[in-house]
């Protein structure tokens, strides 16, 4: 194993861990949207605000952890993306914002339950994955042009790739359908039978969108990128294995049975694809300019990382631990009972 | 649109997301151990009122850290929009502070979140207490790796440049560059002496705006004891960050004591204007920028005009200079007048004028931070790198920042005002009486 491939793999775990935390939350605050909307909010709040409000910084974390290592583990990253992404990296930092200031403006402070606030929170999660995912359309190349050496991006290119759209409409449904399936354990968790049957209807619904647009994405990809494509039939166990997993978690749910194994399942299906997208896309970071050879850092620089890696997961694991048995696994917290809140 | 403005416009985003996200960072270094020091006073006096101040605290706080996350992704994502070209290469090399900040802001988050939903959850006081040291540490360590950053970009070592490219690259050795001591120092100290003044003032305008309670009087000695604990550590570490730039920054310090010729025996030049090399209208201090620089009357601090003259900082950085320290002077001297008249019974310091005065503390430490920052950063031009690359060179090349300045503009207002007025609200409507009060009938509840 070469220093490049623990880089890329440090990062792309990471990124999968952001993608299932943050689905987690985008999603729920949408769905605490549309609760609003319709009038049925007493049912999801207290259930979301309760899980969301301790962890949403440390979901943040995770994505500052990911761009801030691509940049240390392949610095020329920086200058390819970074050049180009001003734009949607930008509206997604807005996004972020808008998001940041709910927690802290309306649930940690003076409390203000302003409508038009619960909807831009909750328009906010289904906005973000929609600015963050063109990404993975842009590493596929053809989108970006290199002018007297200096990289831009073909917005007309973009905004009329099929590519483009699917992967937005996936990453919109995945986070709906991950986020649902987590909420309806935790509301199961809870014991509020209510909000269960809520959250459960929702993951139905949305299990199907995403499995059409995942699979809508392989065969997009025949066009765009052949030798990605040809790459990912290579692969074609792990995303067999993808959909089985992804078969078991619709089964649970609809059968109303072992919620945590459901979407302990789910973590597993998004985490084959998830692995098995990332490993046909190799040696690329982006088609055809930059792959993770010849964008790496020099050998001491990435030794020294990773041995600040491993010595920080020592201290985070332990405290995410303790994070989680307070807030996902302790009974009394979960159900409400006890609010310690300063 | 020419290259230049690009990087002028770069420039201009990045000075408007710093600028604005120092505030949160000031508060969010500071404030921990003021919560830690009256937690604990707390405890170990018994006494409800401090535990109800850091209770209070913590409440603001993390209203200040969640905007200040906010602001703390925008400029880590913004380093990488807004300079490719520096980050590209710099991503070589000092890589590594900032990957370990992410881990301090990691741990943090995790405890304070930790923190903010147990209270009154131990039974031992104790045990909640220690959650917050590793938020303290966190929010320490985070402000310590970000500084290294910077002052790798005012002092870089730890790589050879051949042939344009980099080589034999020692990540350690980058990472404790000689800038490093005075400006983390400096940077902590004042972190924990502007929070301490930003807590005395909100305490003084309490007192101002009717209430009389013992509470408020316990919070102000409080954080004016600490206050003054920390400009005094400030002017000394003050002191040795002149030094610092006399021995490898020069440029710096003489562009902000408009020092022209190399010379022993030079004086201190206090605002004033500057015609052609002549300061008018200045406070003149003799041997004192000689002392500042060396230590002794004697030193020679080196000139602007030994510097070639596309190399030199804009001179304009001498008010800013001369702004943070008669604010750090003052302050320290204030928070002085305050401790020993507390000590020594003088009504001097409970009449109005002199509570209005400490109100004007706190924002007067944040102007000097603000200052202090605009210095060190427009006192580093015409370099993003000393030495190696200059502003221009580093920025984007993308055409749309200028769009992007209003966006965030905008965005800094909304979050600004949101916060001042959340805040506000917050402790209007749960003032201190009203919740002691509550607390008061809970216990008598529970005894009988």
């Amino acid at each position: 194993m070469t220093l490049e491939i623990i880089g890329i793999s440090v990062l792309w775990l990471f990124l999968f861990l952001y993608v299932i935390v943050a689905s987690i939350d985008f999603g729920a605050g949408f769905f605490n949207a549309y609760s609003a909307f319709s009038d049925k909010q007493h049912i999801l709040t207290g259930i979301i605000q309760r899980y969301l409000s301790p962890v949403w910084e440390v979901t943040n974390v995770f994505f500052v952890f990911f761009f801030v290592g691509i940049i240390g583990f392949f610095p020329q990253t920086a200058f390819y993306y970074g050049t180009t992404l001003l734009v949607p990296a930008s509206i997604a930092l807005i996004l972020l914002a808008v998001r940041g200031s709910y927690y802290a403006f309306a649930t940690y402070g003076a409390k203000i339950n302003h409508r038009g606030y619960i909807y831009m929170y909750g328009l906010s999660g289904l906005l973000l994955p929609a600015a963050l995912s063109p990404v993975l359309a842009i590493s596929e190349g053809g989108f970006m042009r290199l002018e007297g050496g200096q990289p831009s991006l073909d917005y007309w290119a973009l905004f009329t790739s099929p590519l483009m759209w699917s992967i937005v409409v996936l990453s919109i449904a995945a986070v709906l359908y991950i986020s649902a399936v987590f909420l309806t354990w935790y509301a199961w968790k809870a014991g509020d039978e209510k909000a269960t049957q809520l959250v459960r209807k929702y993951a139905l619904i949305w299990a199907g969108p995403t499995i059409i647009t995942a699979t809508g994405i392989i065969f997009e990809l025949r066009g765009h990128n052949p030798e990605h494509y040809a790459n990912l039939l290579d692969m074609w166990w792990m995303f067999a294995l993808s959909f089985l997993l992804f078969l078991g978690t619709v089964f649970l749910i609809w059968k109303k049975r072992n919620y945590g194994l459901a979407f302990i399942l789910l973590v597993g299906q998004f985490f084959t694809a998830f692995f098995a997208y990332g490993a046909s896309h190799y040696p690329y970071l982006l088609y055809p300019h930059l792959t993770i050879y010849d964008s790496f850092t020099n050998e001491s620089m990435a030794i020294a990382l990773i041995i600040a890696f491993i010595a920080g997961l020592g201290l985070l694991l332990p405290s995410l631990y303790l994070l989680f048995r307070l807030f996902l696994f302790d009974k009394d917290y979960v159900k409400g009972k006890s609010d310690y809140h300063a | 649109m020419g290259f230049e403005d690009v990087a002028l416009q770069s420039r201009i985003l990045t000075l408007m997301t710093l600028s604005f996200h120092i505030i949160y960072a000031t508060i969010g270094v500071g404030v921990p151990l003021m919560i830690m020091i009256a937690q604990w006073v707390g405890i170990r006096k018994n006494d409800e009122h401090y535990i109800l101040l850091a209770r209070r605290w913590a409440r603001g706080f993390v209203i200040t850290v969640a905007v200040g996350v906010v602001t703390g992704t925008a400029i880590g994502l913004q380093l990488s929009l807004l300079w490719p070209n520096f980050m590209q290469m710099a991503g070589n090399v000092i890589a590594l502070p900032l990957f370990m900040e992410v881990f301090a802001f990691f741990f943090e988050a995790i405890f304070l979140g930790i923190y903010l939903y147990t209270w009154d959850r131990f039974e031992d006081q104790r045990k909640h207490f220690l959650l917050l040291i590793p938020v303290a540490l966190g929010a320490a360590a985070s402000s310590v790796f970000i500084t290294i950053v910077n002052s790798f970009m005012n002092a870089p070592q730890g790589f050879d440049v051949l042939n344009g490219e980099l080589v034999n690259v020692s990540p350690l050795l980058a990472m404790f560059s000689p800038a490093v001591p005075t400006k983390v120092a400096h940077v902590l100290s004042t972190a924990f002496m502007t929070s301490a003044f930003i807590l005395a003032s909100i305490a003084a305008f309490r007192l101002l705006r009717g209430s009389n309670h013992i509470y408020h009087k316990k919070a102000l000695f409080l954080t004016m004891k600490l206050a003054l604990v920390f400009s005094v550590a400030t002017a000394i570490i003050g002191d040795f960050s002149g030094k610092y730039l006399a021995e490898y920054q020069p440029e710096k310090l003489a562009a902000a004591e408009w020092h022209f010729e190399t010379g022993s025996e030079a004086e201190l030049v206090l605002f004033g204007v500057l015609d052609g090399e002549e300061p008018k209208y200045a406070i003149r201090i003799p041997y004192a920028l000689s002392i500042l620089a060396h230590g002794v009357p004697s030193g020679e601090v080196i000139g602007l005009n030994d510097f070639p003259q596309d190399e030199i900082p804009p001179l304009w950085i001498h008010y800013l200079f001369d702004t943070m320290v008669t604010l750090g002077m003052w302050l320290a001297f204030f928070s002085f007048v305050f401790v020993v008249g507390a000590w020594r019974g003088w009504s001097i310091i409970t009449k109005r004028w002199f509570r209005w005065l400490t109100v004007l503390s706190g924002p007067l430490a944040m102007l000097a931070i603000q200052a202090g920052w605009w210095f060190t950063e427009v006192g580093r031009q015409p370099w993003i790198l000393r030495g190696y690359m200059k502003t221009s060179e580093g920025a984007t090349t993308s055409g749309q920042v200028d769009l992007m300045i209003v966006m965030f503009a905008g965005l800094y207002v909304i979050l600004g005002i949101g916060t001042v007025v959340v805040l506000s609200r917050m402790y209007k409507r749960n003032p201190v009486e009203k919740e002691l009060a509550q607390r008061e009938s809970a216990k008598g509840g529970e005894e009988s």
